[in-house]
């Protein structure tokens, strides 16, 4: 193969060609532009000029702009998809900030500066100085009550949530409880109702008053929102109905023996029993190597 | 055990990424992009127009690339584009100054200029042509262009052509006046929604809001993939809804394409685009549709390069967006603009494929518990 690459300011090779991170300069400063806005009304959801990328819509699109456009040469990434750094979309966009940034990666939740995630938030407690972004499917949490965004935009307006309400009342007298699994509705500061994007409920908890910055992101729905640090984020939840994490009692990791992480169910292809592992793989690596966490 | 959990997923990308190559069956000479571009035109267009980049080459490129696949070639082109600072807008360009290859009407027999066939397999039997193979060097010099064009419809532009246009090459080239002009000039036709000097919306700078401007409207339309376009074009002629146009003219050819100097601030030619225009007269089926100021109103399309298809279905589009109380699927803006592009659909549903083990563990969970619940009861 031929080299294409070029060196960037820190001394590591970039793609040529190509601007620093892939974006123009003009569309970067557009996107953080929108995220201070997001940050200073937390919860809200930012229109802004998504662009297409080299990845497919629905792949990540929007964590890939946001983290594009904040990411700076002495920045270290980590990229894991469902918990994993080494799944195939994970290792695909990790591959894809190296080439346009030569900025480091790091399997190591701790060592990272900007976390980008689809459907987790690591295990490990979060410093002040990281950033998580988040990829977003759906950014808007009244869609399965409200297909129109005319409609659901004027309803976040007038803080009209009593469809959602609603819907959850409704749940809880057809089955008995509320049965919504991963993309639990959240209010942020007691004023937005918000997607988490769709992490387990198990992750709900570690939104709310946590010192780090959380970044949302939809490319294909073009929607930017965020959650400030020190905000309160407050799962929907009756007083008689309460919410519910995902019940992983009695379970431990094969791997690593944790009791306290999210696990993966897994079917033993010999015996046909179930095992779990931990869905956070560096915190399992880690807690299986020294214990130093 | 799952992808997910497979240590190396690099490699795996890797080598997964050169099977595509290994797939290829046969041993012919790979094709070039020369070969696509001149042999491919409407594949190379309709990527151009679904991509929202006229780069010839590039769309040849992305198609060969894609391994044929359009929608994933258009992607390619959007991606890139995503590289591109916006420099400028080109001034508005006037279709009535097209070099016109092909321009019919279904509403008129006869139109001020003639109608012209121009390239077209509308009319021929759709058999499979078996002579039409490599080697054959008569297919070949016809696929080249080099055999005699016999009496096809391109001989009457220069017969009847009004010949207004200024001298270019060394030839005059014919203009022709509009169709949907002989109906303005008798107050027949209602009035553009849309003013040409208001500043129109830039959907590739902002995203959409709604009720939608018909400036984005429109963009939206010109970028959408033309499968589903043509769908839901259809679905409002057969049945679900009731704008069923008839074409006042469909033309394609080339136009000018002038951006102003940032010094002199003239305009200056950049060169041409080819376009498909359609200006379909709103009717419903058998009746006509006539708005509240007694007039006709007007559906509007244009592509890049030859899609009629896609031009005429953008028409009909345009139509169904604008009518006022929306009733079935392809009157609903929010339904028509975002599942029309392409990039989106394909990338969004091809996505289902990643692991989605976490949330199916949290609805698994969920179900468990509704389940133990009644069995408890």
């Amino acid at each position: 193969m031929t080299d294409r690459s070029t060196l960037a300011g820190n001394g590591r090779k970039i793609e040529k060609g190509y601007n620093f991170a892939f974006l123009d300069e003009f569309t970067k400063r557009e996107i953080r532009r929108k995220i201070l806005k997001a940050v200073a009304i937390p919860g809200y959801q930012v229109p802004f000029g998504s662009r297409e990328m080299p990845l497919a819509k629905g792949w990540g699109t929007g964590g890939i702009q946001i983290t594009l456009s904040i990411i700076g040469e002495p920045d270290v990434l980590k990229v894991i998809d469902q918990g994993s750094d080494d799944s195939v979309n994970a290792v695909n966009i990790r591959n894809l900030v190296e080439r346009m940034t030569g900025a480091q990666t790091t399997a190591d939740t701790t060592k990272a500066t900007i976390i980008q995630t689809r459907h987790r938030i690591p295990e490990e407690v979060l410093k002040a100085e990281q950033i998580v972004v988040f990829q977003v499917p759906f950014p808007e949490p009244l869609r399965s009550i409200e297909p129109s965004e005319q409609v659901t935009r004027q309803m976040h307006a007038r803080k009209d949530y009593s469809g959602m309400w609603l819907h959850l009342y409704e749940d809880i007298v057809k089955h008995g409880r509320i049965t919504i699994g991963a993309r639990y509705p959240v209010m942020v500061n007691g004023r937005y109702l918000m997607d988490p994007s769709p992490i387990p409920r198990w992750d709900v908890p570690r939104l709310d008053q946590a010192p780090v910055l959380h970044l949302f992101c939809a490319g294909r729905e073009k929607r930017i929102y965020a959650i400030a640090p020190y905000t309160s984020v407050e799962p929907l939840e009756f007083e008689d109905y309460t919410f519910e994490v995902e019940d992983f009692s009695g379970k431990i990791c094969e791997r690593c023996g944790s009791s306290d992480t999210f696990l993966d169910e897994m079917i033993d292809e010999t015996t046909g029993s179930k095992k779990y592992f931990c869905s956070d793989t560096s915190f399992c690596d880690k807690r299986q190597g020294s214990g130093e966490i | 055990m799952g992808y997910v959990l497979v240590k190396g997923g690099g490699e795996a990308i890797k080598n997964a990424e050169a099977m595509v190559g290994s797939m290829r069956s046969g041993d012919s000479d790979a094709v070039t992009t020369a070969q696509v571009k001149d042999g491919m035109r409407l594949a190379v267009d309709q990527v151009m127009g679904e991509g929202g980049l006229y780069a010839q080459d590039l769309a040849a490129l992305a198609i060969r690339q894609a391994n044929g696949d359009l929608i994933e070639a258009s992607f390619l082109i959007r991606a890139y584009r995503s590289t591109l600072p916006r420099t400028g807008y080109s001034e508005n360009s006037d279709t009535r100054d097209m070099f016109v290859l092909r321009r019919i009407s279904s509403a008129f027999k006869d139109i001020p200029g003639g109608q012209v066939l121009g390239p077209t397999i509308d009319y021929t039997q759709r058999l499979l042509d078996f002579g039409e193979k490599d080697g054959d060097e008569e297919v070949d010099r016809e696929l080249s262009g080099e055999a005699n064009v016999s009496a096809d419809g391109s001989t009457d532009r220069g017969a009847d052509g009004e010949g207004t246009g200024s001298a270019a090459e060394g030839f005059d080239i014919p203009k022709f006046s509009k169709v949907a002009d002989l109906l303005r000039e008798e107050e027949l036709l209602e009035d553009a929604s849309a003013n040409p000097d208001d500043e129109p919306f830039d959907i590739t700078r902002e995203s959409l809001r709604f009720p939608a401007p018909r400036s984005a409207c429109l963009q939206t339309l010109a970028r959408g993939e033309t499968g589903a376009m043509l769908a839901f074009a259809y679905s409002s002629l057969r049945g679900y809804g009731s704008v069923h146009p008839t074409i006042a003219e469909l033309r394609v050819g080339y136009v000018p394409l002038r951006i102003t100097h940032p010094y002199t601030g003239n305009a200056v030619s950049i060169g041409d685009v080819q376009v498909t225009e359609c200006e379909g007269i709103l009717s419903g089926v058998g009746t006509t549709r006539i708005t509240d100021e007694n007039k006709f109103s007007l559906g509007y399309g244009l592509v890049f390069g030859h899609n009629e298809k896609k031009a005429i279905s953008m028409s009909i589009l345009d139509g169904t967006l604008a009518v006022s109380e929306p009733k079935s699927p392809a009157e609903d803006q929010e339904f028509v603009l975002y599942h029309i592009d392409g990039i989106d659909a394909m990338g969004f549903v091809e996505h289902l494929k990643l692991p989605h083990y976490v949330t199916f563990q949290s609805g698994l969970d969920r179900l468990r518990a509704v389940q133990n619940e009644v069995e408890d009861d």
